[in-house]
């Protein structure tokens, strides 16, 4: 066991958080995309290399070698610092990597320096009304003709699509293959004729997903990538960042310690609701699973470093640790009782609501990026080996 | 940096698994567990394997290794629900003895293998009505219920006060205690102005003795529940029904996944837990409460939903599973349920009074 970072890395953590300390004045708070303020901050970060780190120069990010305890410590003091780490989203998180590994080279001097700086906001056309947890049964067609692709089909759980400047999106090129090898991936302008989008209000009562329609939408052929019905492949390669991603243990850490204070603040006849064994008992339950994931994040981590699979490891951290953020929203809630249902314009919210909308937005993600069900059977046929369900005698109809 | 063990860790953990699947099967675990077979002659197999000299120095005549090549062990011993005592002679009475300082006969003896040691200080955690010990002029007086690693030459023991004390077997009324883990040996000592060495009169030292214990009681459970669990998947792979194999069903697919899920998390949770105890004093405490009643919580889960998995066959003495089950049971009472040893990690923060 050798958790130590070393002296060089420690010099690096140094400066990162002088960094955060002279420049967090300038950082967006729930500023809008392309707003001013959002788009001078993601410059800056650049610049000094705390965002697009391992992108190369000659497409505008800043070129470092990577090295994930590097990237690790940035995001370590950031969060603790509670600073904008710059730019997020689908474009930035999914694309420019996928472009970088298998786009043309004209595709990546086109799209990733206005993608990184902000200035060209992603949306991802994935899932389908009848393509959700079975994503490679999707039907949104392109047809070649001449030097055009006609995309048809509808597109759901769009998030950010009414925002967007671009889309990345599968499509279904070749209807007679198999249904993975029929698929591929083409980009094309949110603006184009024949695109509807209109909004799906979620149970927060946000309208951050959308529905997108197609219909006759042009798109040059030459915005693909990776070839012909390789678009299942091209995707895969990086869908295993976004599982990651969903279960972040040191996100967790941040709510847990402001759950702690909840409950220090709140009271129940006068009692603090953390001196209610009952509860307290509930908080050290959650703690204890809150230590488990952190400890098991530094156990991915380091396998990462060194080269290694983790394995189970890794496969659990998206069931977990989502299942883990929506219990800890909970216990928030309940440690507030009826006040705990605050939600809107109410004098009485806590934190501004975000127990409630994060103990919804949390189950969104249970369902959302690969269901619990999904994770299951994803650890289970390939963390340990049990057998697939036999395919059905006769092809369902698609 | 480095998150797991290292490769002597590895190394050492393979050979004592390897040694352990030589010698402690499922015949000679029921042999045991029945009162069939003594005990000593598996002890004195784990001896010569170097586990009593585990934790000392070399100078007294053991390999020096640290808290965490223990942990490495206590999974072991618990992945094979290995019947001989662990957790008293080679783990905390080492461990008493080197705090306490002027005890090299006794560690050079501990190290042999000479000398038995086991743990009467229950009640320090939590104590049961009529149990607990007093002192009064360096003699002992007082019921010790639940003493781990019964059948020992000596125990340590601690008082209201939370002094540690060492006493001779000898020198006490005690008795047997059965309990539905025979894979361990639990017993009453009965103590009446019985004379008892002082070994350290600084609670902190008992408090370092229960962390390292919670840690090791969490290391056997990770060991047992992971066997548990690796059987019931090779099961849910072989056994058909419906014409296929169970665990091509969700319904019990998902079982074993959410095992894993659940499982898995734990190993990093006690590894660093045992890492801890020697090389972050200041974590240590706090992560041992929550290693003890996590693993207790986890451990519950899996040995209830493994042999649920087994189907009948999970609730036979024919499979065994049973020894897995219960020990998992044992680890999970002793020396604090998972409520006392939580309240414990609340007030370790300044979250409790």
């Amino acid at each position: 066991m050798d958790l130590s970072y070393g002296a060089d890395y420690k010099a690096f953590r140094d400066a990162v958080r002088r960094f955060v300390k002279t420049h967090r004045h300038k950082a967006p708070k729930g500023d809008g995309p392309r707003s001013p303020k959002v788009l001078d901050w993601q410059k800056l970060l650049i610049e000094n290399g705390y965002a697009a780190r391992t992108i190369p120069r000659a497409y505008g990010g800043f070129g470092a070698k990577p090295d994930i305890l590097l990237s690790r410590i940035i995001a370590e003091e950031f969060a603790a610092a509670q600073v904008s780490q710059g730019i997020g989203g689908q474009g930035i998180a999914m694309l420019v990597p996928t472009l970088l590994e298998v786009g043309t080279e004209a595709q990546k001097q086109q799209f990733i320096r206005p993608t990184i700086y902000g200035e060209m906001v992603w949306c991802q056309g994935y899932s389908e009304p009848n393509a959700g947890s079975d994503l490679a049964s999707l039907r949104t067609s392109a047809v070649l003709d001449g030097d055009e692709w006609v995309v048809n089909g509808h597109k759901i759980w769009t998030s950010t699509a009414h925002l967007a400047d671009w889309i990345f999106c599968l499509v279904r090129t070749e209807p007679e293959a198999p249904k993975h090898q029929g698929i591929s991936f083409l980009l094309f302008r949110m603006d184009s004729p024949g695109i509807d989008v209109r909004p799906l209000v979620d149970m927060t009562g946000i309208a951050n997903f959308n529905e997108v329609f197609f219909a006759d939408v042009r798109v040059p052929k030459q915005q693909i990538v990776g070839a012909r019905g390789e678009g299942w492949k091209v995707a895969n390669a990086i869908l295993g960042h976004e599982r990651d991603a969903l279960g972040d243990p040191n996100l967790t850490l941040s709510r847990l310690n402001a759950l702690t204070k909840l409950m220090q603040t709140e009271t129940i006849d006068g009692r603090r609701v953390l001196d209610h064994p009952v509860y307290r008992d509930r908080l050290m339950k959650i703690q204890a699973r809150v230590m488990a994931m952190r400890f098991n994040d530094m156990r991915v981590l380091s396998a990462r470093i060194n080269g290694q699979d983790a394995g189970l490891a890794r496969l659990i951290v998206k069931l977990q640790g989502t299942e883990l953020r929506h219990e800890l929203e909970q216990l928030g809630i309940d440690a507030m009782g009826e006040l705990g249902l605050a939600y809107g314009k109410n004098p009485h919210l806590r934190d501004h609501g975000n127990w409630q909308s994060h103990y919804m937005f949390y189950l969104g993600l249970i369902i959302g990026g690969g269901t619990s069900q999904i994770q299951k059977n994803i650890i289970g046929e390939r963390g340990l080996g049990l057998p697939r369900e036999p395919k059905p005698q006769t092809p369902l109809k698609r | 940096m480095d998150f797991g063990l290292s490769e002597e860790q590895s190394l050492f953990q393979d050979s004592l698994d390897a040694y352990l699947g030589d010698r402690v099967g499922l015949e000679r675990v029921r042999r045991i567990a029945a009162g069939k077979e003594d005990p000593q002659a598996l002890r004195r197999e784990l001896v010569e394997f170097g586990l009593s000299g585990l934790l000392i120095a070399e100078r007294h005549g053991g390999v020096g290794l640290a808290p965490m090549d223990a942990a490495v062990a206590a999974e072991c011993l618990g992945h094979h629900v290995t019947p001989a005592p662990f957790l008293g002679s080679s783990v905390v009475a080492p461990l008493a003895l080197t705090l306490a300082g002027g005890q090299t006969e006794r560690l050079q003896q501990l190290a042999a293998g000479e000398l038995t040691i086991g743990l009467a200080f229950a009640e320090a955690v939590g104590a049961r009505a009529d149990a607990g010990l007093v002192a009064k002029g360096g003699k002992l007086s007082g019921k010790s219920l639940y003493v781990l690693d019964y059948g020992a030459e000596e125990y340590l023991a601690a008082d209201a006060e939370r002094r540690l004390y060492l006493v001779a077997a000898a020198a006490v009324a005690h008795q047997p205690l059965a309990t539905v883990d025979r894979t361990r040996t639990v017993g009453e000592l009965v103590f009446q102005e019985t004379p008892a060495t002082l070994l350290s009169e600084d609670p902190d030292c008992l408090h370092t003795l229960i962390d390292t214990a919670w840690v090791m009681l969490a290391a056997d459970t990770l060991g047992a529940a992971q066997n548990m669990l690796d059987q019931a998947v090779a099961y849910a792979k072989e056994r058909e029904q419906f014409n296929r194999p169970i665990g091509s069903f969700q319904a019990v697919k998902h079982l074993c996944a959410e095992m894993a899920a659940q499982l898995e998390p734990c190993r990093a949770l006690v590894w660093y837990a045992a890492h801890a105890l020697s090389a972050a004093p200041d974590e240590a405490h706090l992560v041992a409460c929550h290693a003890k009643a996590h693993l207790a919580e986890v451990g519950a889960f899996v040995a209830r939903t493994a042999t649920e998995v087994h189907g009948g066959m999970g609730f036979t003495d024919l499979l065994g599973l049973h020894y897995w089950f219960k020990r998992i049971g044992f680890n999970r009472q002793a020396l604090g349920t998972p409520e006392l040893v939580r309240e414990e990690a609340a007030r370790a923060q300044n979250l409790a009074a």
